[in-house]
């Protein structure tokens, strides 16, 4: 779902792209933090997979497609931090090289993907993650639901730009009805593709992946 | 040894965007689709940069489908692999240099 320009006014555009830039910023020193030898180079290859795996949109209902996000992904494999940096790095090429989503429009999108989508689907990883066993198959359900939800959630994000600074009229209750049918269906895709991914680098590598950490200092407690 | 997990995610995600981005579906996405179902797509503006060399995941000039697409695929891998692990190399430097 990168919105094209056109579709949000330009002060709600550049409003977006101000509170996109600060949380963005806000994001660098977290992310520095949780960058060391083994996970900086995850982090650019979370990107660069991320980027890869949106070029290919998948069906979703007659003469409809989606494509991964990436949010949760990113969120579950290098920490919401480095997430938003990641998804923003991807999104700016995009627009950039690819023509892909606006460019006033850059800021909504940022605040869409790598901001609502990666914090509320990293909220919701917590979430699940705490009522469930300690154990790998959790991580994995946890990171497919929050994947789910994080679609919704980003189009929750547009809802509000759409409120605040649209250039056409439909009701809030018609854009939220229009979008959701087809963006749940989406969500089903982004959790299918988040799970598979996230269940094969916890397969290999579960030493890279953030939002297993926890979960193994845990295990490794009640083992001493 | 280290680094094959990284090797091997990035010979995918080469193989991913170069090659399976071709049988991708072509219908417009969700977002798009529901924009013109609500009914205000024809407010979607063209980029500025609709004209670049690799608007719309294509390489200018390549006429064949597949080689165009393959190609803007591998250069968009390399471009956002470039990009992250200078910024990811370089906040960790940063990282370090504090502590």
């Amino acid at each position: 779902m990168h919105i094209p320009d056109g579709f949000i006014d330009l002060p709600t555009s550049a409003g977006f792209a101000a509170v996109s830039a600060l949380a963005v910023g806000a994001c660098i020193k977290g992310a520095a933090k949780s960058l060391d030898e083994k996970t900086a180079p995850l982090a650019g290859l979370t990107a660069t997979f991320i980027f890869a795996v949106q070029m290919l949109n998948f069906p979703v209902a007659v003469g409809t497609s989606g494509h991964l996000f990436g949010s949760v992904l990113a969120a579950v494999l290098v920490g919401p931090y480095v997430a938003t940096l990641a998804l923003s790095v991807v999104l700016l090429l995009q627009a950039l090289l690819f023509a892909d989503g606006g460019l006033t429009a850059a800021g909504l999108n940022v605040f869409n993907f790598s901001i609502v989508a990666v914090w509320v689907g990293y909220g919701v990883f917590l979430l699940v993650k705490k009522v469930l066993p300690k154990n790998k198959v959790s991580i994995s359900t946890a990171a497919t639901i929050a994947a789910f939800i994080s679609v919704p959630a980003a189009v929750m994000g547009f809802l509000l730009q759409y409120a605040i600074g649209a250039t056409s009229t439909f009701s809030l209750t018609t854009v939220f009805t229009g979008m959701m049918g087809t963006h749940v269906l989406v969500g089903i895709g982004e959790a299918i593709i988040t799970a598979f991914t996230v269940t094969a680098v916890l397969a290999t590598r579960p030493d890279l992946v953030y939002g297993y950490r926890g979960t193994k200092q845990q295990l490794e407690i009640r083992r001493a | 040894m280290k680094n094959r997990f990284i090797i091997i995610g990035f010979a995918a995600s080469l193989v991913l965007a170069g090659g399976v981005s071709y049988y991708a579906s072509s219908h417009p996405d969700g977002f798009e689709k529901s924009a013109g179902d609500i009914g205000f797509l024809d407010k979607a503006k063209e980029s500025p940069l609709k004209d670049s060399p690799l608007a719309e995941y294509g390489v200018a000039g390549v006429e064949n489908e597949r080689l165009s697409g393959g190609l803007a695929g591998v250069i968009g891998v390399g471009a956002t692999s470039a990009v992250s692990f200078a910024i990811f190399y370089g906040l960790r430097r940063f990282n370090k240099s504090k502590s």
